[in-house]
């Protein structure tokens, strides 16, 4: 693999991506993690330009995660959150889009509850669009820091037993995961609630199964989502309590694990709900790697997106790995 | 000429004196050359939506009459969901008035089911009929509660209306923007059952068939529904179904971009529908073609799938989309005559869709052949909104005339 197969200005989901894109975005992340530990923790590859992190629908963690990646880029960054953006004034998103676009903005990270929002931006404009979770449709860079942490912990990707449990049917990550780590070479296991991890998924490479003990028992990756309230009609399941029951991660169901596999978990976790609580603590919980994987992650794509074009710098301050599991 | 209401498929000339189809020339007379052409009784779109009054920006009633004159149409049935809606006799009187003035076509109105179309109390259904509907729908909503319902058709057989129905079950359609299935999963947007139509038209049947009064299944898009539909018709119910051109000729894939233009109710389905649809048009179980005709401006449109309306323009290429169906063999020229014209005109007891001496003069010219390419920005409507601009079809109207008056003539729409 050469460190030249990403042509793409935006990143809008997985599904688009190549195994090789996906990989070069894994091995320049692996060269970037290593600038977080640095007392400097900061190159000058997106020096000069402008990043906006459009959050259209609340979140913490992802808008932090790529303010922090592109300050360590040294890029500007401006956060417009829905809020105190024009949006809530009636403004369309294809307005508040062109205006930035006057503003000479280069980047462009959105977060919106609507699927398709950031394709909708990429077709509109000029500079970058990132897509920071569309919606129930993709949320690209939580898979790719998902797959960082996994090839980091296990070493590869293809041939694991990867199961990713709960809410699949409205949920961004597990879409972006599924396309992913299928690429990748993974089995996917998919399991929750047969109303939200309903059949057609198996129409995507993956294995569908109610039976969470046979879903986890050779997993070599587990991967918790939460039940995802904002997206979710009301009909779905009868309580929270028969969910924990009949799908939370209890020690129990923990206990008959492989003794190697690996609990993760996209955040933000709610305790005692999908996941016991020491579960979440424990050390086989790489939960808190995957948010630091998603800070090099997310360097990573903001420099394969936008950062090239400031070749002439020379600048980039990382070293290109050769490879690791293609 | 075409008259399936005469039983007629032959090469002859067509007469018109004074505004009527006459058995002889007047004297000194305009001559139109339609030799190797198609000459039918104008053409009957039972479903649009002209926006007039309350949304002159999307369109009106003179630019979508224009609209479907170019389209090869002689009469509209305009549905009434309109602001304020078309539940009082005074908007119909209004809607009437401004056709007089300003429409090139016959508008026939509709009115609704209900009051401001909330599915909640009856409009006043016999001043509707005296005021001149051709027909009740709340066509855009649906009306849920099955006793009213049942009350509706009762209360309409009386005056010998017809009931048009949309037919969607709020409950399992929610929030659904396209149809539930592959395509909805992979795109991550909320899923628009097939389920959702098909337990209104079962509803539908039952009512009809209870009440022995006619019910209308409007835009129909689900192979179930075809089935139910064809079923209750070989027992005799008094059922009917009308289907759309978008959802005989594409399928949900088509969505995969999250181009609004896409984004119709009910939705675009899998392929397995449209052979559905195909076949019920084949069989006869669907009788009626219509374009269901829904402009919006551009910048309803230009939004996030989610937010943008439902609907597309379709006057001007219903014809020959339409048109493909012969040529695919789907339907022979006659049968698809049938659907735009006696049927409709039976359905809706109007006074058109044939060329019988004496009949009002409204013809179609149609050019089966003629090859063109569509641009919307030629479009005679206000809206846009359109998947199918840039397509090259096969077809189109040649003249239009109404009353005996050519008010379209010309190589395709635009």
């Amino acid at each position: 693999m050469t460190a030249t197969t990403w042509k793409h200005k935006d990143l809008l989901g997985i599904q688009e991506l190549t195994a090789a894109e996906i990989n070069e975005v894994l091995d320049t992340a692996a060269a970037f993690k290593e600038v977080g530990d640095r007392a400097v923790k900061k190159v000058p590859s997106l020096r000069g330009k402008t990043m906006v992190n459009l959050f259209i629908e609340p979140s913490t963690r992802t808008r932090t995660s790529f303010e922090l990646a592109a300050k360590r880029l040294s890029a500007d960054v401006i956060n417009i959150t829905t809020t105190a953006s024009s949006l809530v004034k009636g403004e369309t998103l294809k307005d508040t889009a062109l205006n930035l676009q006057a503003l000479n903005v280069d980047i462009i990270v959105i977060r919106h509850s609507a699927a398709g929002a950031a394709h909708f931006l990429s077709r509109l404009l000029h500079a970058s669009v990132i897509n920071a979770g569309d919606g129930a449709h993709e949320h690209p860079t939580q898979a790719l820091l998902d797959a960082f942490t996994i090839r980091e912990k296990k070493g590869r990707i293809a041939g694991l037993n990867v199961t990713i449990l709960g809410d699949i049917l409205y949920s961004r990550v597990a879409r972006s995961n599924i396309w992913l780590l299928t690429k990748l070479g993974a089995h996917v296991t998919l399991a929750g609630p047969s109303t939200l991890v309903p059949r057609v998924f198996e129409e995507f490479g993956c294995r569908v199964t109610y039976d969470i003990d046979e879903a986890i028992r050779d997993a070599d990756v587990i991967n918790l989502l939460r039940i995802q309230h904002e997206r979710q009609r009301q009909t779905m399941f009868p309580s929270i309590g028969e969910y924990t029951a009949m799908f939370g991660l209890s020690k129990e169901r923990f206990a008959r694990t492989k003794p190697d596999a690996m609990i993760m978990h996209p955040g933000p976790i709610n305790r005692g709900v999908e996941i016991d609580s020491e579960i979440a603590d424990c050390g086989r919980s790489v939960i808190l790697e995957q948010v630091t994987n998603g800070l090099a992650v997310r360097m990573a794509v903001l420099f394969l997106c936008a950062g090239r074009r400031n070749a002439t710098e020379g600048t980039v301050g990382v070293r290109w790995s050769s490879n690791a599991d293609g | 000429m075409i008259d399936p209401a005469n039983n007629v498929d032959e090469v002859r000339d067509v007469f018109v004196v004074d505004g009527k189809i006459a058995s002889a020339p007047a004297t000194a007379a305009e001559v139109i050359d339609a030799t190797g052409k198609l000459v039918a009784p104008g053409l009957i779109d039972m479903h649009v939506h002209l926006r007039e009054p309350g949304r002159g920006d999307k369109e009106t009633i003179e630019t979508g009459t224009r609209c479907a004159a170019r389209g090869g149409f002689t009469s509209v049935v305009c549905m009434p969901n309109t602001t304020p809606a078309a539940d009082n006799t005074g908007t119909i009187a209004f809607i009437k008035q401004r056709a007089t003035e300003a429409a090139c076509v016959t508008v026939f109105p509709t009115g609704a089911i209900t009051k401001e179309l909330k599915g909640e109390e009856l409009a006043p259904i016999g001043s509707l009929k005296k005021a001149g509907v051709v027909a009740i729908t709340d066509d855009g909503r649906c009306v849920q509660n099955n006793e009213l319902m049942r009350r509706a058709v009762e209360y309409s057989k009386m005056f010998d209306l017809p009931v048009l129905d949309h037919c969607q079950d709020y409950n399992l359609v929610a929030d659904g923007v396209m149809n539930e299935g592959h395509w909805s999963t992979a795109l991550g947007l909320r899923g628009w059952p097939a389920i959702g139509e098909d337990v209104i038209v079962a509803r539908n049947i039952l009512i009809a068939e209870q009440t022995d009064w006619h019910i209308h299944c409007q835009h129909i898009s689900s192979a179930r529904s075809v089935e139910l539909i064809r079923q209750a018709k070989k027992r005799g119910v008094k059922i009917s179904g009308e289907a759309c051109p978008h959802h005989f000729t594409l399928t949900e894939a088509c969505v995969k971009d999250y181009d609004t233009n896409y984004k119709m109710n009910p939705p675009l389905r899998t392929e397995r529908d449209r052979d559905a649809l195909l076949a019920g048009l084949a069989d006869g179980t669907l009788e009626i073609i219509a374009s269901d005709h829904a402009p919006h401006c551009s910048y309803e449109k230009e939004v996030e799938f989610d937010h943008a309306p439902f609907g597309i323009i379709g006057l001007e290429t219903e014809l020959a989309l339409s048109l493909e169906l012969v040529r695919k063999k789907v339907l022979d020229i006659r049968s698809l005559v049938e659907k735009f014209t006696v049927n409709p005109a039976r359905l809706l007891r109007l006074k058109k869709g044939t060329l019988s001496a004496g009949a009002d003069a409204d013809i179609t010219i149609i050019d089966p052949e003629r090859e063109w390419t569509y641009d919307v920005a030629q479009s005679a409507s206000k809206s846009r909104n359109t998947p199918f601009n840039g397509w090259n079809f096969r077809g189109c109207a040649m003249a239009t005339i109404v009353r005996g008056e050519i008010i379209w003539r010309g190589n395709g729409p635009g």
